[in-house]
């Protein structure tokens, strides 16, 4: 009993952990750096010292956050869209499309938009929501399309319109499946837009790719262990909160 | 009769006759840094091309914002589509100055959204016939082999695209058997190392949720990270293992991505594995161990064959990922087309960022093509064998 009590706790207990030592290291590096100094070489500095780690997390999560939200309410319109009797004629072309969009590299989408829109943020938005639309619409689609029949019947039944059967049964029925998506595209984002960096995007990109123009090897691991730490959180906060729309739907936990 | 309008027609010939009549077709520029001048279809054309082109171009919106059949809409399509291809070439030559090797001539947005409006009439023309997987990859051997002979023929010699390849032919091809090399080098070794691991995590469940959750913390950490992490380990082992060095081990290069690009590999072709071994339904293998087959009999006999079509599908996701990721190996020291992107971003020259980008477009689509394909196909017999 007490054992498995422990089993339960510990995952929880490494999570808050994780949590705390990401906020010290962000806010406070200064304290790590005894760390990271058998790292460096010649007397390099162990701590990144060209902007602070905490500005680029945040800008690092803005970027992220503002392309998967835009890649959210694109990405599900256009499932809305395809799976209503009026849209369904593009069904068949949207699935071939994502299939085709997921073929093209993130970096050579970066670099293409460079021309389009410059240097900086905004190659990084655009490759960084080309590429989170796809997990979503094609968990979208799966969401709308394997309803329970009987649900939906039972709605129309109930006299609801087109309306009020998407936003009251399909949508909160398939909500879990979305998130699901939501989920895989923000840990993809938060990857990819260490490789905005390349394009002059200000994110945790630019910390690891000083470190590897300096042959700081203290910088690399810092700018990747963020990055990492920032990606596991935000994947398990996303998992329990799918867990928790699951059980509000009544639907078992894959 | 009553005229009745293709709803993706309608977006198709919205998008058509936006880039027709308002977009630039063609961009000039004095030398190949410099910002273009926009040229629209009739001034980049001479007299006698640019208005037919015109006219095809309308009219296969036309086909496509009718409902006509499928075959009409699949000829204005390929019609429209070919013009365009042997046109922009016509064009390049026509703006480019007698003698003039510095001017660089480059499609501009006006021709890349009239591919993107008919290759999407084209491949919802392909969706709608439901082509058998065969079928599908004869497709993609006739676009290829036309593409091919457009590219031998130097009717596109006067683009900008290939006067950067002309610049360095030679290292074009190094970098390209260096990129594919590592992909397929890094997939080979994740498929042997990952089908073990993948059956020893179906066989003892101890080991499946520690190891699949190591594998997906390092899918966690970002590429340019792992790549530069993987240089001091592989340093220290060349500078203190005997024979490492002289096998080509070293800090930078291509060792790091290699290792790279074998550990994100993992995760799919592990996982994958699992799951469609854990799909495997119990009938079959009751059955077989009735029939007295050993375990080593079983897993070749039945559950691999039945698990094959997922393992497949993961080592698609490996394959089409690593063409892409290997790009990045261009930041360590590991070649690939990767070094033409950011020389090219580098020189803020878009003509070489793209001779890097789609080069690896055109690996990862065709790849992903033919994969999809082996899958329908290796997956078919498994549908017909059981009621799904």
């Amino acid at each position: 009993m007490k054992e498995a009590g422990v089993k339960a706790w510990l995952p929880s207990l490494l999570r808050l952990a994780l949590v705390v030592l990401l906020i010290a290291f962000v806010t406070n590096p200064g304290w790590f750096e005894p760390l990271l100094k058998p790292l460096t070489e010649s007397n390099a500095p162990a701590i990144y010292n060209q902007g602070s780690l905490l500005t680029l997390t945040l800008l690092h999560l803005r970027t992220v956050l503002i392309a998967t939200v835009a890649a959210t309410i694109v990405a599900v319109a256009l499932a809305i869209l395809v799976t209503r009797p009026a849209g369904v004629e593009f069904l068949p072309l949207s699935r071939s499309l994502v299939n085709i969009g997921q073929t093209f590299p993130p970096v050579a989408v970066l670099a293409l938009a460079v021309p389009a829109v410059g240097f900086g943020e905004k190659p990084t938005l655009i490759a960084l929501f080309l590429y989170g639309l796809l997990p979503i619409f094609e968990n979208a689609l799966t969401g709308l399309t394997t309803l329970p029949a009987n649900v939906v019947e039972a709605a129309r039944g109930a006299g609801m319109t087109g309306w009020q059967r998407l936003v009251k049964v399909e949508l909160p029925l398939s909500a879990p499946i979305i998130l699901g998506g939501i989920r895989l595209s923000v840990v993809i984002s938060l990857a990819t837009a260490t490789i905005g960096s390349t394009v002059a995007a200000r994110t945790l990109g630019e910390v690891i790719i000083a470190g590897l123009l300096s042959n700081n090897l203290a910088f690399v691991l810092q700018g990747g262990l963020i990055v990492a730490a920032l990606a596991v959180l935000i994947y398990d906060g996303l998992s329990a909160i799918e867990r928790y729309t699951a059980r509000r739907m009544g639907q078992e936990t894959a | 009769m009553t005229v009745r309008f293709d709803k993706l027609g309608v977006v198709i010939a919205a998008i058509v006759a936006y880039a027709a009549f308002a977009a630039p077709f063609a961009t000039f520029r004095a030398n190949r840094i410099v910002p273009g001048e926009a040229r629209s279809i009739l001034e980049a054309l001479p007299a006698a091309t640019g208005s037919p082109l015109l006219a095809v171009i309308v009219a296969a919106a036309l086909i496509a914002l009718l409902k006509t059949p499928l075959i009409m809409r699949l000829a204005a399509g390929v019609v429209a589509l070919a013009a365009l291809a042997l046109l922009i070439g016509v064009a390049g030559s026509f703006l480019t100055p007698e003698g003039n090797t510095f001017a660089r001539i480059s499609p501009a947005s006006g021709f890349w959204l009239l591919i993107f409006a008919f290759t999407l009439l084209l491949a919802d023309v392909l969706t709608r016939l439901n082509l058998s997987p065969w079928a599908r990859i004869g497709v993609l051997v006739v676009a290829a082999a036309a593409i091919g002979m457009l590219l031998v023929s130097g009717s596109w010699n006067s683009l900008s695209i290939l006067k950067e390849y002309a610049n360095r032919a030679d290292s074009f091809w190094a970098e390209a058997s260096k990129h594919v090399t590592l992909a397929l080098g890094s997939l080979a070794a994740a498929v042997i190392a990952g089908l073990p691991l993948g059956i020893l995590c179906h066989r003892v469940e101890k080991l499946r949720a520690g190891v699949l959750n190591v594998l997906n913390i390092i899918q966690t950490i970002p590429s340019i990270a792992l790549f530069g992490l993987l240089i001091a380990p592989l340093g220290w082992v060349a500078t203190h293992v005997p024979g490492a060095a002289s096998l080509g081990i070293r800090g930078i290069g291509t060792a790091p991505a290699f290792v790279a690009l074998f550990l994100y590999s993992l995760l799919p072709v592990v996982a994958n594995t699992v799951v469609g071994l854990a799909g495997v339904p119990r009938a079959a293998n009751d059955a077989a161990r009735g029939m007295g087959m050993t375990e080593r009999q079983r897993l070749f006999g039945v559950e691999f064959p039945l698990a094959f079509p997922v393992i497949l599908t993961g080592i698609r996701i490996v394959l089409v990922q690593n063409i892409g990721l290997t790009t990045i190996a261009a930041l360590i020291g590991g070649g690939g087309f990767g070094v033409f992107v950011f020389q090219g971003v580098g020189q803020t020259a878009m003509d070489l960022v793209l001779l890097g980008a789609v080069p690896t477009v055109a690996l990862a689509f065709p790849a992903a093509i033919i994969l999809d394909a082996v899958i329908e196909m290796t997956s078919t017999g498994r549908r017909e064998a059981q009621p799904a």
